[in-house]
């Protein structure tokens, strides 16, 4: 049985700095959902409201953000705002600056959709009842909507935390760029360091991501 | 802008644009592949296998692509399983797109009301028939919205294979920023290039949408 380059994590303080690579990533995308959420409420509220041109100027910037993929956002806030304005982001900034980006117009969709998808009937049975404008949204399309937008945005945080690894590729030092560390550092140690460290990467994200999944899941069944 | 500069480039990023389609495609078709499977392994409750394909789905949905693709390139080779740099695009494209075609299919299989079924068997249908002329058609119809963006979801993902040095459009982006700095132009191109590859499928996909809904009638 040759080995299976485990070894290594155990090694002086290699699994801590792993640990830390991964809050690395955690802290962008926590940042990023923080702002996505409260943008991506905000904007969807004023997508399924709001006049026409507002409404043409958000799906023009949601459709882009949906087509086009996120390393190709990180590369134009990344390279082009250093070109173009001559500033000078951090790694870590511009990733920020993407993923609230992506995150919101995501959001937005799917407040929207929550928002939609309430039968117009029972907007116009709460009129009848002679309720209030803000009473009906207040009483009766918020709280379907909530149901319906609550297990859709954890997916959301989960699919952002898994995209966050894509920080990689602008030079943050996160979780992947620690791992190449500590293999390379161990080349001659243990050569099949690649094979353990990067199954225990594969591995964190899956302990992170698949709780918060399994909660979404069961909430949509709960309230499906 | 700088035209000549784009004039030179522009073959150096088609053919990284071909590089980019042609991987995604193979990679997409295999993904189906590994969904069918998948549904029918959890349609027909083969026992065993059952509980592999829950175990597959689980891990594949909850890791980022790029990490898998890691793993694939350069933690496999370490325990003797060696491929090019494009097969392992592929195959993380399969293992990544499986799981996410295969919740569609099942979506669209349970969207299909059981007096479906049982209206279908009382009208003296088989059991193969009832699948093939009733079952089938309304649940492909009900996942083709999922399967379009699953289609769009994996051509975008592609965009990290250059982590695995392979030449698509990222990559000779990047390649090209580093050598001559023509950020501007580089990006442009890069996002033409995107936008030329991507909105024609999600086109296609909403017409496609629209021409397949007859399983919403009748419900």
């Amino acid at each position: 049985m040759q080995s299976l380059g485990l070894e290594v994590l155990f090694k002086g303080k290699n699994f801590e700095r792993l640990m830390g690579g991964m809050w690395t990533a955690l802290r962008i995308s926590l940042i990023s959902i923080a702002i996505s959420m409260v943008l991506g409420l905000l904007l969807g509220f004023l997508m399924s409201r709001g006049n026409r041109f507002v409404r043409g100027l958000m799906r023009c910037y949601l459709e882009f953000v949906h087509i086009m993929p996120q390393m190709v956002l990180l590369f134009l806030v990344f390279f082009g705002t250093s070109k173009a304005f001559g500033w000078n982001l951090s790694g870590e900034l511009s990733s920020v600056i993407v993923f609230s980006l992506w995150g919101t117009a995501e959001m937005s969709d799917l407040v929207r959709g929550a928002v939609t998808s309430v039968p117009k009937i029972q907007y116009e049975s709460a009129m009848a009842l002679g309720m209030t404008q803000g009473q009906v949204n207040l009483h009766v399309i918020l709280p379907q909507a909530v149901r319906r937008l609550i297990p859709q945005s954890i997916n959301l945080i989960t699919r952002m935390i898994k995209t966050t690894s894509l920080v990689l590729m602008i030079g943050v030092v996160e979780i992947l760029k620690v791992a190449q560390q500590i293999i390379e550092a161990n080349r001659k140690a243990s050569p099949n360091a690649a094979f353990g460290v990067y199954l225990t990467v594969f591995l964190m994200y899956f302990l992170l991501c698949w709780p918060v999944s399994l909660l979404a899941k069961r909430l949509e069944k709960r309230w499906g | 802008m700088n035209w000549s500069y784009i004039q030179e480039v522009l073959p150096l990023f088609g053919k990284a644009a071909l590089l980019t389609v042609r991987i995604g495609l193979i990679g997409i078709l295999f993904a189906i592949l590994v969904g069918l499977l998948c549904s029918l392994i959890r349609q027909l409750k083969i026992p065993v296998l059952r509980t592999v394909v829950s175990v597959y789905i689980e891990l594949s949905r909850n890791t980022p692509l790029l990490i898998q693709l890691f793993f694939i390139y350069y933690g496999l080779p370490k325990i003797g399983i060696r491929t090019s740099a494009e097969a392992c695009g592929v195959a993380g494209l399969a293992f990544l797109g499986g799981s996410y075609m295969a919740e569609a299919f099942r979506s669209g299989l349970e969207a299909v009301g059981k007096i479906q079924h049982e209206s279908a068997l009382s009208l003296g249908l088989t059991g193969v028939q009832t699948f093939r002329y009733v079952i089938l058609p309304q649940a492909f119809a009900i996942s083709v919205p999922a399967l379009v963006a699953n289609v769009i979801f994996l051509l975008k993902e592609t965009s990290v294979f250059s982590a695995i040095s392979l030449m698509d459009l990222m990559f000779t982006a990047k390649d090209q920023i580093g050598l001559y700095y023509n950020t501007t132009e580089c990006l442009f191109l890069l996002v033409a290039f995107y936008l030329v590859i991507l909105l024609p499928v999600s086109l296609l996909g909403s017409l496609l949408e629209r021409r397949v809904r007859h399983a919403e009638f009748g419900t």
